[in-house]
């Protein structure tokens, strides 16, 4: 290659406007045996950049697979489990049969036949009212006390 | 996705992600570290892979985040790394180690430079990514890449001169 073109080539690198195919143009020449005398370091420059090129990592990484536990599915889980301790715990329902029934309606006609006579009893002897009645017509006799009580006081 | 698959997507730029984050952090341990660590939040996040318009600039960037808090905490803890990793070049002896000594010039000088530079100098030259993808990486505007880039290479080869100079000029 020409070497006036590579110092060409060298100025455009320093001002960064070289692409990337003169940039492997110049590592080309650059890694020649044979430079031109004043280029000489710009051989250290480029060779460090095509060792450094090389240099892999091997360090291996541990990609662990471990499953994430899901707390969509966990708080599903947790509510059925929920619902099953309720259901399991609630208190037991009294189951009617035909027997309580027939009790039930026994009971009931006994206690209103009972409440019959006893409001019929009551009835008979609702004379005694007037017994009261006859008390509060002979409220004006309270007034004989007050002309009493002023000739007292006088 | 599967561990197959992952791998198939990962195995071509895991030793970007790996150069780079040895060109922050230096040591190679740490690098390693850090690559794992880099792969292990895309593992865990591989429900959302298809989502990622790029896969590998999404890591380089995660990568060089990762890197910068990384150096932030050492430097808060005030630990220094020194490191020098030693390559073999099968080149005759005198000149291996020549070559060596200028390689670890070339080193020492990147070394040096700030951590922006570093990144562009080591996603172009060495990665060979082009200005668009590296500015979409390092959140930058291309020019700004251009001229940090511009800026590294011009560093580069003062110092090297200088220290090839040295004591002759």
């Amino acid at each position: 290659m020409v070497l006036n073109n590579i110092e060409k080539l060298l100025e455009k690198y320093e001002n960064g406007e070289t692409t990337l195919q003169e940039e492997a143009q110049l590592k080309d020449y650059f890694s020649q045996d044979t430079v031109a005398p004043h280029l000489e370091y710009y051989k250290a420059i480029f060779a460090y950049y095509v060792v450094n090129q090389q240099e892999t990592f091997t360090k291996n990484v541990p990609l662990n697979t471990k499953k994430k536990i899901n707390f969509k599915w966990l708080s599903v889980a947790a509510v059925a489990v929920l619902m099953v301790g309720i259901y399991f715990n609630l208190p037991k329902q009294d189951t009617i049969t035909e027997a309580d029934r027939l009790a039930y309606n026994q009971a009931k006609s006994y206690l209103s036949l009972v409440s019959q006579t006893l409001n019929k009893g009551k009835a008979q002897v609702n004379y005694l009212d007037a017994i009261t009645k006859a008390g509060t017509q002979v409220d004006y006799l309270k007034q004989m006390e007050s002309p009493i009580q002023r000739t007292i006081k006088k | 996705m599967t561990q197959s698959e992952f791998l198939k997507l990962v195995m071509p730029f895991k030793d970007k992600v790996f150069r780079l984050a040895k060109r922050l952090l230096v040591s190679r341990e740490e690098a390693e570290d850090a690559t794992q660590e880099v792969l292990l939040k895309l593992w865990r996040n591989k429900s959302q892979i298809e989502n990622y318009k790029n896969v590998e600039a999404f890591s380089m960037t995660m990568t060089k985040n990762f890197c910068l808090d990384k150096l932030k905490s050492k430097q808060s803890q005030n630990l220094k790394i020194v490191h020098s990793n030693y390559q073999d070049h099968n080149v005759a002896l005198q000149k291996q180690i020549e070559l060596n000594d200028s390689l670890q010039w070339v080193a020492k000088i990147i070394e040096d430079l700030p951590e922006q530079q570093k990144m562009v100098v080591q996603l172009r030259d060495i990665e060979q990514y082009d200005f668009d993808e590296i500015a979409k990486m390092l959140d930058m505007n291309p020019t700004a890449v251009r001229v940090a880039l511009s800026r590294a290479r011009k560093i580069i080869r003062e110092k090297l001169t200088n220290t090839h100079n040295y004591g002759i000029k």
